[in-house]
C-alpha cells in the first residue's frame, strides 16, 4: 500500500534548500556557498494547478453527478455489455452493460465520503491528542505515545479490517451502516499516525521562544495551545491530511477486495475494482476496463493529492529553513 | 588504474619544469557565484606568488573571501553556478581549466587542506586510523601493514599521545585539539608540497591554538612545504608567516613581508585590524578600538574603494574611484589606497575627518562605540 | 547496555498491551461470541465452549491463561463451521496453520524488501550525486508516479497480463523453495514486484534527501580534498551517515509487511499470515485472531528492536552515547 511520506519529526529533517546559491554572507560559518536545489520551494507550478483542477473536477462531478450528461450507474445497456471504450461510453461498459464512466463518477461519492470523513475523524482526535502530548509532555506524553505505539504495532489494514468485520459485516448490512463503520474504523486507525505527527510538530513549536514568552506573561496553557501553537502546527496537519486522504482511498480499495468495503449495491472505486477482479479471470469476454477505469482515476487522484500535500509541506516546513 | 601507475602519469604531467621557480603563482584570479540577485564576486582579481617552504598569511574578516580563495585555488568549488577565471600555476602547470578527475591527481598528493572545524571535517562514522590510511592506500598504493605503520608514525609526529589506541577510535571520542591534529595528519599523509590551512585554530581553545600553529610550522619546516595560512586574526600570522596578504571584499588590499607590514602598514583597514587586537599592556577598561560597520554586499558593491564606507581616512575620491594596487617604497609591499596610513596625505585626510566629526574616524581613533554604531547603521 | 534493556522493556510492554487489547475483543463483539465462533453447534456445546474459553471468568484470568498457553505453544483452535470441536480434541490447530503460513509471509516480505533496497539504494545515491540534473528529475518524477499506484492494482494488472494473458508465470499459489526452486521464484515474482515497486519509490527518495544533506558536510569536502574518487566518497563515506532514515522506515515496513501484505496474498492466493488473518476475521475465529495479532505484534516489536541495534552499528556516536548514558 503506498505510504505517505514519513513523518518529518521521526526522521532527521531534510535540510532546507533554496534555488540557486546562497551568497557569501557575513555569517562566520559556513563561508563556502553550497549549491542547493530548487525542489523544495515548489511553487504551485503548472503541475500543481493541474492537480487542483483534477481534484475540483472529481469532487464537483461527484456532487453534481445526477446533473451530468451520463447514464445512471445501474442502467444496463445489455447489447453493449463488455464493450471497450467508445465515443458514447468513454470508459466502456462492464459485463452487465453498465456504463463505467458513470459508475466511476458515482463511485467517487462513496470513496471521497469515506476518505474525507475518516481523515477528519483522525484529524480531530489525533490532532487533539497530539497537541496535548506534544505540549504538556511528561507523563501524559508517555502514556499517549505508548498508546500510539500499541496501535501502530498492528498494520492499519488488519485493524481496520477487524473492526469493520466485527461490527458491520452482516451480508444484509445497509450501505449507510457499513460506510459509517468504515469511517470509524479507518478513522481510529489513523489517529495514532496523525497523533504522532501532530505531536512531533507541536514539540518542535513548543520549544520556540515565543511560547516561553507567552507563558512568562502568564498566559494560560489552553490559550497558548490554541493561539500560538496550533496555527503553526496546522500546515503540517493539512499536509498530512491530503496525503492521508490518498492513503485511505487506497485502503478502501484494499478492504473492498477483502470483502468489507462499501457494499456493491452502491458503486465505490474500491468495490468497482473488487468486482472487476472477477472480470480478469474470465478467459472469454474479459472486460479489463472494469479495473482500469477506476484504477486510473485512483492513480491520478492519489498523484494529485500527494503532489499538493508535498507542496504544502515544503511551503510551510519552517523548521528547516534559515531561522 | 593502480594508484602507483597513476602517480607516474601524474609526474609526467607535473613534469618539473626547471624554469618554474615558484611553487604557486596566482594571477588575476576571479571567483563569482551566480545567485538569484546577481553575480556575487567573492574573489576579485587576486594575484600572489608563493615559494616552497614559505608561508603566506591571508587575513580578513568573515565575508572577505579568504576561504573561497583557498578553495578556488585548489579547485574544490562546485562547477555549477560558479564562475572562475584567471590563472593558477602550480609548479608551472596551469590548473584552472582542469576537470575534477584531473585535479584529483593533485588533491592530497600535491596540495592539501586543513579545515576550520575538526568536528565536522572528520567522518563521524569512520575510525580515525581508517581516515588516514585511506589516502595512503589510494594514492601511494601501500599495503595494510605499511599503511598502518605510516599512519602510526604520522600520529606520533603530530604529537598525539597513545597513538596506537587512537587509530581505532572515532572522532567524537577525541578532544578538539586532538581532532585538529588528526586532520593535519590526514592532510599531510601523502606529503603534499602545498598546504592550505583554512582558519585551523578558530574552532579551538586559545590554549590549544598555539600548539596547533607550532605543529603546523614544524611540519612545514620538516617537509619543506609551502603553506597558506588563512585567518581573521592578525595575531595568528604575526610570528608565523613570511608574507601577509590582507583581504577585504574579495580583493587583496595590502600585501607585504610580515615585518614590513607591521612596521609600515599603509592601508587603513590593516591599521584598524591591528588596533583592534587588545594588548596586555593596556590598562583595564581601556575602550577597544573597533571598525564599525560591515563588509559590503558582494553582488552590488559600492563604487570606489570597497572599504571607504567604514574608513577613517576616506575622502570624496575614495567613494568614487577605486584605488589601484601600487608598490610602496619597500619592494614587495603592495597596497590599494588613495590616502595611505603613515603618509602626509593620509594624516591630513584623517585630521579632516576628525574635525568633521565623521563617525568612522571617531570610532577608529577613540574607540567610540556610539560612533561605531552610527557607522553600522549607515553602512 | 542499559538503554538497550530499557528499549526491550518498552517493546515488551507494547507487546503485552496489544495482545491484551485483542483478548478484549472477545468481550466487545456484539452478540454471543460462541455463536460466531461455532455457528453450527448446539446450545450445550456452546456452553461448554464458553467454559473452555473461560469467557465466564474475569478478563485477567483469561488473559493470563492465554499467555501461559502461548508460552507452551498452544495458539488456540479453529472452531469449525462443520460443528463445534473442543480444544482438547482440536483437529485444526492454529499453531499448525501458523507453522505453514509464517515462513511463506517471511519469504515474501524478505524478497520484496530486498528487491526494493537493491534498486532504491543505487538510485538514491546516483540521484543525490547528480541532484538537479535531468536524470535526477526524471527518476524523481518516475518515483513519484510509482508511489501513487496502489500495490493491489499493480498486482491485479500483473496477474492478469503476465500471468493470464502471456502465461509466463502461474499467478496464483506458492511453491516451496525446497520443492522446486525455479517455480518458487516464478510464483513469487509477481507478488514480490507488486509489493516492492511502491517501496522503491519511498526508499529512493528518503535516501536521496539524506544523501544530499550529507554531501554538503565538511567531511565530504575534506574527502574530496584528499583526492578520493567520487565513487569512493559516495559509497564509503557518505552512505553510512545518510542511511538512518532509510533504516527506520525499512524497519517499520518489514514489521508491517509480515501481516500487512493481506491484499496481495489474497490476490495471488498465497497462504501467508495475511491470508490467514483475513480468513480468520471473516470467519469470526477470534481465538485464532488473538494469536495472529500476537504474532504480528511480536514481529513488529522484534524488528523495532533490531533497527535500534542497527542504528548503533551504523553510527558509532549513538553506540557511545548509549554507553555513557
Amino acid at each position: 500500500m503506498p505510504e505517505p511520506l514519513p513523518e518529518t519529526a521521526d526522521v532527521p529533517s531534510s535540510r532546507a534548500v533554496e534555488a540557486g546559491v546562497q551568497t557569501l554572507t557575513l555569517e562566520t560559518t559556513p563561508p563556502i556557498p553550497v549549491v542547493v536545489e530548487k525542489s523544495a520551494t515548489k511553487k504551485l507550478g503548472i503541475v500543481g494547478w493541474i492537480a487542483i483542477i483534477w481534484i475540483v473536477t472529481i469532487v464537483g462531478s461527484a456532487i453534481f453527478a445526477s446533473l451530468l450528461w451520463i447514464p445512471r450507474p445501474d442502467q444496463k445497456f445489455l447489447a453493449l455489455a463488455g464493450d471497450g471504450p467508445s465515443l458514447a461510453h468513454p470508459f466502456g461498459l462492464d459485463s452487465i452493460g453498465q456504463d463505467m464512466l458513470s459508475r466511476v463518477v458515482y463511485g467517487a461519492r462513496a470513496s471521497l465520503l469515506v476518505s474525507v470523513a475518516s481523515v477528519l475523524f483522525g484529524l480531530v482526535f489525533g490532532g487533539i491528542l497530539g497537541l496535548i502530548a506534544g505540549y504538556y509532555r511528561g507523563r501524559i506524553d508517555t502514556l499517549l505515545s505508548y498508546t500510539f505505539n500499541v496501535f501502530l504495532a498492528i498494520p492499519q489494514l488488519v485493524l481496520a479490517l477487524a473492526l469493520v468485520a466485527v461490527f458491520a459485516s452482516d451480508p444484509a448490512v445497509t450501505v449507510g451502516k457499513r460506510e459509517l463503520w468504515l469511517v470509524i474504523a479507518i478513522g481510529l486507525v489513523s489517529i495514532p499516525i496523525i497523533g504522532r505527527i501532530t505531536r512531533a510538530a507541536t514539540l518542535a513549536w513548543s520549544q520556540r521562544e515565543f511560547v516561553l514568552a507567552a507563558r512568562s506573561m502568564g498566559a494560560k496553557n489552553r490559550r497558548i495551545i490554541v493561539r500560538d501553537v496550533l496555527p503553526n502546527v496546522l500546515p503540517a496537519m493539512f499536509s498530512i491530511s491530503l496525503l492521508g486522504i490518498a492513503v485511505v482511498i487506497v485502503l478502501e480499495g484494499g478492504l473492498s477486495i477483502l470483502g468489507v468495503g462499501v457494499p456493491t449495491s452502491t458503486p465505490s472505486w474500491g468495490n468497482l475494482i473488487a468486482t472487476g477482479r472477477n472480470e480478469l479471470t474470465k478467459i472469454v469476454g474479459a472486460a479489463p476496463q472494469v479495473i482500469f477505469a477506476p484504477s486510473i482515476v485512483i492513480f491520478i487522484t492519489v498523484l494529485s493529492l500527494n503532489y499538493l500535500g508535498d507542496v504544502v509541506r515544503a511551503r510551510f516546513d519552517v523548521r528547516d529553513s534559515a531561522l | 588504474m593502480s594508484p602507483l601507475r597513476r602517480r607516474k602519469e601524474v609526474s609526467r604531467t607535473i613534469a618539473a619544469k626547471p624554469s618554474a621557480a615558484r611553487l604557486l603563482e596566482v594571477n588575476e584570479l576571479n571567483t563569482a557565484f551566480k545567485t538569484p540577485r546577481g553575480l556575487a564576486r567573492a574573489v576579485n582579481n587576486v594575484s600572489f606568488v608563493l615559494d616552497r617552504g614559505k608561508t603566506l598569511g591571508i587575513v580578513g574578516e568573515s565575508g572577505s573571501g579568504k576561504s573561497v580563495l583557498s578553495r578556488s585555488i585548489m579547485g574544490l568549488l562546485p562547477k555549477q553556478n560558479v564562475v572562475r577565471d584567471g590563472s593558477v600555476l602550480f609548479d608551472g602547470n596551469e590548473i584552472t581549466h582542469l576537470s575534477n578527475s584531473a585535479m584529483r591527481e593533485f588533491w592530497g598528493t600535491e596540495m592539501a587542506m586543513v579545515f576550520q572545524d575538526p568536528m565536522t571535517s572528520l567522518n563521524p562514522v569512520l575510525k580515525v586510523g581508517r581516515q588516514i590510511t585511506e589516502s595512503l592506500h589510494y594514492h601511494l598504493d601501500m599495503d595494510k601493514q605499511q599503511a598502518n605503520e605510516t599512519a602510526l608514525a604520522l600520529l606520533k609526529s603530530v604529537g598525539i599521545p597513545e597513538a596506537e589506541r587512537r587509530l581505532s577510535e572515532y572522532p567524537h571520542q577525541l578532544s578538539g585539539g586532538m581532532r585538529q591534529r588528526i586532520v593535519i595528519a590526514v592532510a599531510l599523509a601523502c606529503g603534499p608540497k602545498l598546504l592550505f590551512a583554512d582558519e585551523p585554530t578558530t574552532a579551538l581553545d586559545v590554549t590549544v591554538q598555539a600548539q596547533i600553529l607550532n605543529l603546523l610550522q614544524q611540519q612545514q619546516r620538516e617537509r619543506d612545504m609551502a603553506m597558506v595560512l588563512v585567518t581573521h586574526d592578525l595575531g595568528v600570522v604575526a610570528g608565523r608567516a613570511d608574507e601577509i596578504a590582507v583581504m577585504y571584499a574579495g580583493q587583496i588590499v595590502e600585501r607585504a613581508p610580515t615585518r614590513v607590514l607591521f612596521a609600515q602598514m599603509r592601508m587603513p583597514y590593516t591599521e584598524g585590524l591591528l588596533k583592534s587586537i587588545p594588548k596586555l599592556e593596556q590598562a583595564s577598561h581601556t575602550r577597544m578600538q573597533i571598525i564599525g560597520g560591515r563588509p559590503p554586499d558582494l553582488v552590488s558593491p559600492p563604487p570606489g574603494c570597497k572599504f571607504a564606507p567604514r574608513c577613517a581616512y576616506a575622502q570624496a575620491k575614495c567613494h568614487s574611484e577605486e584605488p589601484p594596487l601600487v608598490e610602496a617604497d619597500s619592494p614587495g609591499h603592495y597596497f590599494k589606497c588613495w590616502f595611505p596610513v603613515g603618509t602626509p596625505e593620509g594624516k591630513d585626510a584623517l585630521e579632516r575627518n576628525l574635525a568633521a566629526k565623521l563617525p568612522q574616524a571617531l570610532a577608529a581613533v577613540g574607540g567610540d562605540t556610539n560612533a561605531a554604531a552610527k557607522v553600522e547603521a549607515e553602512v | 547496555m542499559r538503554a538497550v534493556i530499557q528499549r526491550l522493556v518498552q517493546l515488551v510492554v507494547v507487546l503485552l498491551l496489544v495482545t491484551a487489547f485483542t483478548a478484549l475483543l472477545l468481550d466487545l463483539v456484539p452478540g454471543d461470541v460462541t455463536n460466531s465462533l461455532a455457528p453450527v453447534s448446539t446450545p450445550a456445546q456452546r456452553q461448554e465452549l464458553r467454559h473452555e474459553l473461560k469467557l465466564d471468568r474475569p478478563f485477567l484470568t483469561r488473559y493470563a491463561d492465554w499467555v501461559n498457553g502461548v508460552a507452551h505453544g498452544d495458539l488456540g483452535c479453529y472452531y469449525g463451521t462443520s460443528g463445534y470441536t473442543s480444544a482438547k480434541t482440536c483437529p485444526d490447530k492454529v499453531a499448525d496453520r501458523v507453522k505453514d503460513a509464517l515462513p511463506v509471509s517471511l519469504t515474501l516480505m524478505f524478497y520484496a524488501q530486498l528487491l526494493a533496497l537493491v534498486i532504491a539504494i543505487p538510485l538514491g545515491v546516483a540521484t543525490a550525486y547528480r541532484a538537479g540534473s535531468l536524470f535526477d528529475k526524471g527518476v524523481n518524477t518516475l518515483a513519484f508516479g510509482l508511489l501513487a499506484i496502489p500495490n493491489f492494482v499493480l498486482g491485479l494488472v500483473l496477474a492478469y497480463y503476465v500471468g493470464v494473458k502471456l502465461n509466463w508465470v502461474d499467478p496464483t499459489g506458492y511453491v516451496d523453495f525446497g520443492q522446486d526452486p525455479v517455480a518458487h521464484f516464478q510464483q513469487l515474482a509477481l507478488p514480490v514486484i507488486s509489493l516492492a515497486v511502491g517501496q522503491v519509490a519511498v526508499y529512493m527518495r528518503l535516501l536521496r534527501s539524506d544523501m544530499i544533506a550529507t554531501l554538503q558536510e565538511d567531511f565530504v569536502t575534506m574527502a574530496r580534498a584528499k583526492g578520493l574518487s567520487p565513487a569512493r566518497i559516495l559509497w564509503r563515506h557518505a552512505l553510512r551517515p545518510s542511511s538512518l532514515t532509510l533504516l527506520t522506515v525499512a524497519g517499520l515496513n518489514v514489521g508491517a509487511l509480515i501481516g500487512g501484505a493481506v491484499v496481495i496474498e489474497n490476490i495471488f492466493v498465497i497462504h501467508g499470515m495475511g491470508f490467514l488473518i483475513a480468513d480468520a476475521i471473516v470467519r469470526r475465529q477470534y481465538v485464532a485472531l488473538q494469536s495472529y495479532v500476537a504474532i504480528l505484534a511480536l514481529g513488529y516489536v522484534a524488528v523495532n528492536f533490531l533497527v535500534d541495534i542497527l542504528y548503533a552499528v551504523l553510527d558509532p556516536r549513538i553506540r557511545h552515547a548509549r554507553a555513557v548514558a
